[in-house]
């Protein structure tokens, strides 16, 4: 192992991410406040109560996960694009490095900014609604799997994607979409059935499920389900980026 | 000795066909400067990508001190600095960042002193706090060269480090290899300039249409090619060569109009003042005085020139 070479690349990408720590914070942390305001406010003063949690507390974790996803990616994806872009690649592809040394690199930095981001949220929302967590433990380790696996998944994206605008299709046409039907603002037994059986080929209702269930102890869908989904979906993408370095798919001629 | 960086029938295909290399193969030594040289599209930037691991060679065998590049790339890529064709560089970062995360990256422990060292060795000491963005072409040129010798590399490779760049910058660059040769740095630099080749390579390799064609001692190359011709245009013409300069390797040229003289470059003397003064003790008057010299240019403008024949 190269450690050298993952700290230096794990550093040099987080140096990036706090030169610009205004930008990189302001955003998230604006939307996740409007959100509050439309939904826990106007909605949520309709809605009341979902499983005998206030509205307002009930959508924290869906809004958490819904910014750790989208920035995971966006962070992985351009990550690994921006070198490929303007053409620093050539230094990672003839440094004595193999490819789990620069995914441990890129995606491990992708993954703590959106960690750190999540972080952030959790802390805004003290301020909006008020939140015990019920096994803190198990909230870490799916924010950090969910951190990671959705780096990974970035990081494939940014290394398929052959223009800006690719690198937004993904995100902008599968996970957005994906995130909002996962339950992020809703318990899926408040769906019609039909749409309840359909929700379940979302995984991210598993991840949303999972996660909330460590707030509030309550589920859509059996935790261990949650926590197979995850490391299946973790499993899937380190599985496409070995085979992506295997065969110099998009970087390596 | 063995050689540093040995080169076996090397081949590269594109995906699509294209056949970049076409057998390669090359023993450099080590300490040596070696100038590939050879016009636009002769493989030269594929020769590079495949030794550096940026593309992967399609048969054929590149070690390095012994390491093969692909079973024992580890070895043979932390032998390697490359300094590449284009400029690339992240326009935010710090130069000193830059450095540091490249001897990171080559699995080189942090180490200030050689960092600085380089730094201070390519003028770029005064500018590490810069970020690369506010840096001329010839400064971010530097800073790649910087980021190749943070690892302490034992061959550099150079893809046409003087491309597009001002006289003056060429001078620095050609002053920035000598140092590297001091150093016991295997330099392998690529370039369309003879001149370039001439200056500053220890031996010359000319590479077109994928193959290379010849490699040689540059030096003996020069030898063969150190002739040179004065021409010597005077005010009225000649019928034949006067009888006092009889003893000189001259000729007629131009009707009569130019007196050919033809020289070694490399002789202790050239003859030339004498000849002048010979020429005018004759009577003659002189109207132009011109030299020739039958250059790298010409053997590689000739060698490429039949390297199409035979192909096509
Ligand atoms: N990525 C690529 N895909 C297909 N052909 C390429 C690629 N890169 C270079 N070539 C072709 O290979 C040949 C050699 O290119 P290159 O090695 O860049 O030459 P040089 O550096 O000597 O100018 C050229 O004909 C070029 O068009
Ligand atoms: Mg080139």
């Amino acid at each position: 192992m190269n450690w050298s070479a993952i700290s230096s690349i794990y550093v040099f990408e987080l140096a990036r991410f706090f030169r610009t720590i205004a930008q990189s914070l302001v955003s998230p942390v604006l939307s996740t406040s409007l959100y509050f305001v439309v939904f826990g406010a106007a909605i949520g003063s309709r809605i009341e109560e979902v499983d005998g949690v206030s509205y307002g507390a009930f959508i924290v974790p869906g809004l958490i996960m819904l910014t750790v996803m989208t920035q995971s990616i966006s962070n992985a994806s351009f990550g690994i694009y921006f070198p490929k872009f303007i053409g620093t690649i050539y230094e990672l592809l003839s440094a004595p490095i193999n490819f789990l040394e620069i995914v441990m690199g890129y995606v491990g930095a992708a993954a703590t900014k959106a960690l750190f981001i999540g972080i952030i949220i959790l802390i805004t929302s003290f301020f909006f609604v008020e939140i015990q967590i019920a096994h803190p433990v198990a909230m870490v380790l799916f924010l950090v799997l969910t951190c990671v696996s959705f780096a990974l998944f970035g990081f494939i994206i940014g290394i398929w994607a052959g223009s800006f605008e690719q690198l937004q299709l993904v995100p902008l046409l599968i996970v957005t979409p994906l995130v909002f039907l996962g339950g992020s603002f809703y318990s899926i037994s408040m769906l019609p059935p039909v749409w309840q059986t359909i929700s379940m080929f979302n995984p991210v209702v598993y991840l949303i499920s999972g996660f909330r269930w460590a707030f509030f102890g309550l589920s859509d869908v059996p935790v261990a389900t949650s926590l197979f989904a995850i490391a299946g979906f973790t499993a899937l993408c380190l599985g496409a980026v070995w085979w992506i370095f295997k065969t110099g798919w998009r970087i390596r001629q | 000795m063995p050689p540093i960086l040995s080169i076996k029938d090397l081949r590269k295909a594109y995906d699509g066909g294209f056949e970049a290399l076409k057998g390669v193969s090359l023993d450099i030594n080590e300490g040596e400067i070696i100038a590939l040289l050879g016009p636009n599209g002769a493989g030269k930037t594929t020769l590079i990508s495949t030794i550096c691991g940026i593309t992967r060679p399609t048969s054929g065998s590149v070690t390095v001190a012994g390491h093969d590049i692909l079973t024992d790339y580890r070895q043979a890529r932390s032998l390697i600095g490359l300094v590449p064709q284009d400029i690339a560089l992240e326009p935010f970062e710090r130069v000193i960042n830059t450095v540091r995360f490249s001897r990171g990256l080559f699995g080189k422990g942090r180490k200030d002193t050689v960092v600085e060292d380089i730094l201070r060795r390519l003028s770029l000491w005064d500018k590490r706090d810069n970020q690369i963005r506010e840096l001329s072409g010839g400064m971010k040129r530097r800073v790649l060269i910087a980021k190749a010798l943070a690892h302490e590399p034992r061959v550099l490779f150079l893809d046409e480090p003087t491309a597009g760049v001002d006289v003056e910058l060429r001078k620095d660059m050609w002053d920035i290899v000598d140092q590297l040769r001091a150093d016991g740095v295997t330099t392998i630099l690529t370039t369309h300039y003879i001149e370039e080749a001439e200056a500053i390579a220890d031996r010359v390799g000319v590479i077109s249409g994928g193959e290379i064609l010849l490699v040689e001692d540059k030096d003996s190359l020069m030898a063969r090619m150190g002739k040179k011709q004065l021409d010597v245009q005077l005010t009225a013409q000649l019928d034949e060569v006067p009888e006092s300069l009889a003893a000189y390797d001259v000729s007629l040229g131009d009707d009569g109009w130019t007196l050919v003289y033809s020289y070694d470059t490399r002789a202790e003397r050239t003859g030339i003042t004498k000849l002048l003064s010979d020429v005018s003790a004759a009577g003659l008057q002189l109207r132009d005085v011109v030299t020739r010299q039958s250059s790298l240019e010409d053997i590689f403008v000739s060698l490429v020139q039949k390297d199409r024949e035979g192909t096509s």
